[in-house]
C-alpha cells in the first residue's frame, strides 16, 4: 500500500511536468511558424483560434486522423520504436531541469550529466527511423544527422566543462546557484555563444537542418512516416529545442534566479523566469530559422571539428588557469 | 528492499538477455542495438549501486558515441550478408578454437576477480578512507583520479590520443583526382574573377573554354 501511494503521487508529478511540457511544445510549433511568418513579412498561421493560437492543436488532431502507412519493406519493430525512442528521450530528460529551488522531479547530483547523456541518445531516435524505413532519402538523412550530432556532441561537452569549472557541481541547482551574482553569460559570453549554434546543429534546426533538407532529401529520415508517427517525431524535435533552450538558460541565464535582485521582481515565482528565459532563447532559435541559410555539409563539419572544438578547448585551459591564478576554483 | 530487488532483477534480466541477443541475433544491426540496450541496462544497474557518475559516464561515452559509430559501420558495410556467407562456408570452423580459448581466458580471469573479491575483500579494498568522509561519488573519483593516480590516468589518455593519430594516418589518403572545396578561397572571390561582360558578334557565339 505504501509503494501503491509513493507511485502515484509520483505518477501525478511526472503529469503535473509533462502535460505542460507538451501543451507548450504545441504552442512553441506555433510561435515558431509565427515569427517565421513575421520576418518574411507573412502573417502565419492566424485562422484557428485567437491569433491562430490553436493552429497546433488542429494539426495535431489532423495527423492523429491520418493512417500510419508502414512501408512493406522497412523493419517493421525499429521503424515503429524510433518515433517513440525520439519522443520518450525528448521527454524524460525534462525530469531534472530545476523551475525554483525546490520545484524539481529529481534532484540528482549529476543532473548536468543526464541531460547531456539523454540529448546525445537522442541520435538513435533518427538513426533508427533512417535505417528501418529501408530506402535511400531517409538513410542518406539519418547518416547525416548521426555525424552531425555526434560532431557538435562534443563541442558542447566542452562547453559543459567551462560552467563547471566556474561552478564546483553537477547539480543543475548548484548550477544556477552559482550564478546568483553574476550569470554565466557575462565571462563566459564566447562560450554562450557558441553553445547556441552547437544546439541549432544538435537539434536539427535551421541553418543545420542538413538531416531533411529538402531540397535534396525530400525530408530526410522521416520521409517515411505519416500520420502519428510523424507528429511523434515533430513533438519529440521541438521538445528537444525546448529542452536546449532550457539548458541554455541554466547554465548561462541564471536559470530560475530573477535578473534583478530586488523586492518587486523577487516576488514572481522562479518557475516564470525559466520559461521567460526559454522563450527569449527559442525567440533566437526561431530567428535565425528564419534569416541564415543552409549550410553546406562541409562547412558544417569544418565548423563543429575545426572551429568550435579548438575554440572551446582553448576556453576550458583559459577558463582553468584564470581561476587557478586568481585562486577562485570552486570548494567544497 | 522488494522495490529494490525488483528493479535489480528486471535491469540484469534485460542485460544479460540482451547480450545474448547480441551474439545470436542473425542481423548485425539488430545486434548492434541490442548492445545498446545491454549498455543502458548496465549503467542502470551502475547508478542503483550508487555509482552515479559511472552509470552517466557509460551512457554518454559507449551508448552515445561509440555504439553510434559501431552502427554507423555495421549499417555502412552490410556485415550481416558477409557473416551469413562466412557462417555457411567450411572455413568458418577455423576460427572457433581462437574464440574458445579467448572465452575460456576471459571466464578465468572473472572467476578469479569475482572469487577474490567475494573471498578475500581486504585485497581489493585499496583505500577504505573515501567511504566514509560523505563525498558525492564524482568528488571521490575526481580525488582519486586526479591524485593517486594521475599519472596513469595521463598516461591512459596519451594511449588514447595516440591511437586516434595512428587510425587517422593509417587511413588517410591524399586523392589527386578530388576536387577539394577551399573554404577561403571561395569567400574572397571577387565578382571580377567569376562574371565578365563580352561583347559576342552577330553569328559568331562565344568559345568558353573550361
Amino acid at each position: 500500500m505504501e509503494y501503491l501511494n509513493i507511485v502515484f503521487q509520483e505518477v501525478y508529478k511526472i503529469l503535473f511536468l509533462l502535460v505542460p511540457v507538451l501543451v507548450s511544445v504545441a504552442m512553441i510549433v506555433w510561435l515558431d511558424r509565427r515569427v517565421w511568418a513575421f520576418v518574411q513579412k507573412r502573417q502565419g498561421p492566424n485562422v484557428v483560434g485567437p491569433f491562430g493560437l490553436l493552429q497546433s492543436l488542429a494539426d495535431a488532431l489532423k495527423y492523429i486522423f491520418k493512417e500510419i502507412i508502414i512501408p512493406s519493406s522497412s523493419n517493421k519493430v525499429i521503424f515503429i520504436l524510433a518515433p517513440i525512442v525520439t519522443m520518450t528521450l525528448a521527454l524524460i530528460a525534462w525530469a531534472v531541469i530545476p523551475f525554483s529551488a525546490t520545484q524539481v522531479l529529481a534532484d540528482i547530483n549529476v543532473g548536468i550529466l543526464y541531460l547531456f547523456a539523454v540529448s546525445s541518445l537522442g541520435v538513435y531516435g533518427i538513426i533508427m527511423g533512417g535505417w528501418a524505413s529501408n530506402s535511400k532519402y531517409p538513410f542518406l538523412g539519418a547518416i547525416r544527422s548521426a555525424a552531425q550530432m555526434v560532431s557538435y556532441e562534443v563541442s558542447i561537452g566542452v562547453i559543459i566543462i567551462n560552467v563547471l569549472l566556474c561552478v564546483g557541481s553537477l547539480n543543475l541547482n548548484d548550477i544556477v546557484i552559482a550564478q546568483q551574482n553574476l550569470w554565466f553569460v557575462i565571462p563566459l559570453f564566447p562560450m554562450f555563444v557558441i553553445f547556441f549554434i552547437s544546439a541549432l546543429a544538435e537539434t536539427n534546426r535551421p541553418p543545420f537542418d542538413l538531416p531533411e533538407a529538402e531540397a535534396e532529401l525530400v525530408a530526410g529520415y522521416q520521409t517515411e512516416y505519416s500520420g502519428m508517427m510523424y507528429a511523434m517525431f515533430w513533438l519529440g524535435e521541438y521538445a528537444n529545442i525546448l529542452l536546449m533552450c532550457a539548458m541554455g538558460a541554466i547554465l548561462f541565464l541564471g536559470g530560475w534566479l530573477s535578473p534583478i535582485d530586488i523586492y518587486p521582481f523577487t516576488l514572481i515565482p522562479g518557475a516564470i523566469w525559466l520559461i521567460l528565459k526559454i522563450l527569449l532563447l527559442f525567440f533566437l532559435f526561431a530567428l535565425v530559422k528564419a534569416i541564415v541559410p543552409r549550410y553546406r555539409y562541409d562547412q558544417l563539419m569544418r565548423l563543429g571539428w575545426k572551429v568550435f572544438l579548438p575554440l572551446s578547448l582553448t576556453w576550458v585551459v583559459l577558463t582553468a588557469s584564470y581561476l587557478f591564478y586568481f585562486n577562485l576554483l570552486p570548494t567544497n | 528492499m522488494i522495490a529494490h530487488a525488483i528493479f535489480f532483477y528486471t535491469f540484469s534480466i534485460i542485460a544479460v538477455v540482451s547480450a545474448i541477443m547480441v551474439t545470436v541475433s542473425k542481423n548485425t544491426v539488430h545486434s548492434v542495438f541490442f548492445l545498446i540496450l545491454d549498455f543502458i541496462s548496465i549503467s542502470c544497474l551502475f547508478i542503483m549501486i550508487g555509482a552515479e557518475f559511472l552509470g552517466m559516464i557509460m551512457l554518454i561515452v559507449y551508448v552515445g558515441a561509440v555504439a553510434v559509430l559501431f552502427l554507423f559501420v555495421v549499417m555502412m558495410l552490410n556485415v550481416a550478408q558477409q557473416k551469413n556467407q562466412w557462417f555457411a562456408s567450411a572455413a568458418s570452423s577455423k576460427h572457433i578454437p581462437v574464440g574458445l580459448i579467448i572465452s575460456t581466458i576471459i571466464f578465468f580471469e572473472l572467476i578469479i576477480v569475482i572469487g577474490g573479491w567475494k573471498y578475500k575483500p581486504e585485497i581489493f579494498d585499496v583505500n577504505n578512507s573515501l567511504k566514509v568522509s560523505g563525498l558525492s561519488n564524482t568528488h571521490s573519483l575526481g580525488q582519486v583520479l586526479y591524485t593517486d593516480y594521475i599519472h596513469i590516468f595521463q598516461i591512459s589518455g596519451m594511449i588514447l590520443l595516440v591511437a586516434m593519430v595512428g587510425a587517422i594516418v593509417l587511413t588517410f589518403r591524399q586523392r589527386s583526382n578530388v576536387k577539394r572545396q577551399s573554404y577561403l578561397k571561395q569567400i574572397s572571390r571577387e565578382r571580377a574573377e567569376g562574371v565578365s561582360v563580352v561583347e559576342v558578334a552577330s553569328n559568331k557565339g562565344v568559345k568558353t573554354d573550361d
